[in-house]
């Protein structure tokens, strides 16, 4: 660890200021908590909310993951991994079930998680209501209010134009049967997750809020009674792992369109293979190392 | 019978400058009261202050609510004042672009005020919006464009059936015709008449246009220089209007 840096990047005062924002977002489930957003070594957009909360919540002894999309080696976070391996010198590790915190941009992972970790979004826009009333003071009006029919008007318009609910990701849902919340783009596939063991929370950096989600607190999506939420998912397995309960990523093969469709939870892939898993288009683990 | 509505003393100054003062007046239920006036009366300022947009500086605005009988809206709380505004009260403003949200379909606009009291069933929300869709004379085939592809006064019959659609006892309007062509004055009042007295509804109409007053009000309301200066039967105020202002005001009508 290079001492030029205080542990995590962050001054101390600073991570207080972030740990009071965050109780009070545990305290209030989905409610967005302003905080003092720090400059941080990285552009908007690339995670600054995430890794402030991150660096408020590491302790010494934490093991800590970074996903981007599910992927443990995607840039983005191959370089908050490096970050904090350089500034806090925590472990880090890509196994979900050895981590203490996990930092995750866009995914929820497919293993359940336990009460011992915490699992950190990046959060874009905090606010689920930015789209169809832009003014910053009325939304707050109406969270306060728990004014949501806005909410419906925005699944009633899908339903309109495409006859479903066409909203995949960044699917808005009420939490504890109070505040309505952006649960940052993770796809709807994992919103059913979202009632888990661990702790969530989540750091927006540009738009300098932070809300957090409990253990074990009620998540449910919004829907309509005629058109029940529907988490989706592909009707394909996974062509490397053979699994049929997991997100997947379609990937593009060659110029003539062939297409793959891989978890993209790489870990919990890397999990099935290791356990003999094959699917259509994989071979066994060993192979493929050589 | 109790006045739906019981206004007392409404006076509201711009720091110095006057904006109204010492507005009275009740309106019955099913009535609808004409407020006529050049620009800068005072109009627009008591009607946003009757309904809930502005704080007046002093006295009552009561309304006789359904679950608790009158109550004053000046000081009852903020969410509940919004309630009142979602459900038993309407607002039509002049131009239709503060009233309608103008990126979402005219079903959505019209199921917002359904969604807003807890309407969670899809097919009874369209529904409804198609219902009142075909009331305002909008056809079915259209519920899914925007506004903004509207003609003027296809839009300010969208927000008439928006805020008509939650079956509100009270409609506040603000030169509900302003900006029209009198053709299309003509069938929108059509429309305001028949639905006015097919409901029951009580409305307070704000214009500069005494033809609009004339077919819509049952009574006038005259302002000048934030005051009300001449107050009685619609027919009677414009066919023997007492201030001088009025007798002005009812001259300078061109005749065709």
């Amino acid at each position: 660890m290079s001492t030029e840096y205080n542990f995590a990047y962050l001054d101390e005062q600073t991570k207080r200021m972030i740990r009071r924002a965050l109780l009070k977002g545990v305290a209030i489930p989905g409610y967005q908590v302003p905080f003092a957003s720090r400059e941080m070594p990285m552009p908007y957009g690339w995670g600054t909310g995430g890794v402030q909360v991150t660096a408020a919540c590491l302790k010494p002894d934490d093991t800590l993951k970074v996903i981007d999309q599910g992927a443990d080696d995607t840039t983005n976070a191959v370089s908050i991994r490096k970050f904090f391996e350089k500034t806090a010198a925590v472990a880090v590790s890509e196994k979900t079930e050895e981590s203490t915190v996990i930092q995750t941009r866009h995914r929820i992972p497919e293993q359940d998680l336990t009460e011992d970790q915490i699992l950190v979004y990046q959060v874009p826009i905090p606010e689920p209501l930015r789209f169809l009333e832009p003014r910053e003071t009325e939304t707050r009006k109406m969270h306060a209010l728990e004014e949501y029919g806005l909410m419906h008007v925005k699944l009633y318009e899908d339903i309109a134009r495409h006859g479903r609910i066409a909203t995949s990701y960044a699917y808005p849902v009420k939490v504890e049967g109070r505040y309505v919340m952006d649960p940052s783009p993770i796809p709807k596939f994992d919103n059913p997750k979202m009632e888990m063991a661990a702790l969530q929370l989540f750091g927006a950096g540009r738009e300098q809020r932070i809300y957090a989600v409990p253990p074990y607190t009620k998540v449910v999506s919004l829907d309509f009674e005629d058109h029940p939420f529907e988490k989706g998912g592909a009707p394909q397995a996974c062509g490397l792992c053979d699994a049929h309960d997991a997100y997947l990523d379609e990937v593009i093969m060659d110029d003539a369109g062939t297409r793959m469709f891989v978890c993209s939870d790489t870990d919990y892939c890397r999990m099935r293979r290791e356990a003999g898993h094959i699917g259509e288009m994989g071979v066994p683990l060993a192979e493929d190392a050589a | 019978m109790n006045p739906l509505l019981k206004v007392e003393n409404i006076s509201k100054y711009y720091g110095s400058r006057l904006g109204c003062k010492d507005v009275n007046f009740d309106l019955y239920p099913g009535e609808v009261l004409g407020i006529v006036g050049e620009s800068g009366s005072g109009k627009s300022t008591l009607l946003n202050c009757l309904a809930g947009h502005q704080e007046p500086d002093t006295g009552k605005v009561v309304f006789d609510t359904r679950a608790d009988g009158p109550k004053d809206t000046v000081t009852m709380s903020e969410p509940e004042r919004r309630m009142l505004s979602r459900t038993d009260w309407a607002f039509v403003h002049q131009n239709p672009r503060d009233g309608l949200r103008m990126g979402v379909s005219a079903g959505g606009n019209v199921g917002e005020r359904l969604m807003a009291v807890g309407a969670r069933h899809y097919g009874d929300i369209r529904g409804t919006a198609v219902d009142w869709l075909d009331k305002v004379e909008i056809a079915e085939d259209r519920t899914d464009d925007r506004p903004s592809e509207f003609s003027g006064g296809m839009q300010q019959r969208l927000q008439i059936a928006r805020n008509l659609v939650t079956g509100p006892r009270l409609i506040f309007m603000d030169e509900p015709t302003g900006g029209l062509d009198v053709s299309v004055q003509a069938r929108l009042l059509d429309l305001l008449r028949g639905l006015v007295r097919e409901l029951g509804l009580s409305a307070i109409v704000v214009t500069h246009d005494l033809a609009v007053v004339r077919l819509l009000a049952d009574r006038l309301m005259v302002m000048k220089d934030g005051r009300v200066i001449e107050t009685g039967l619609t027919d009677q105020v414009l066919d023997d209007p007492q201030h001088g202002y009025t007798q002005l005001l009812v001259s300078s009508v061109l005749q065709v």
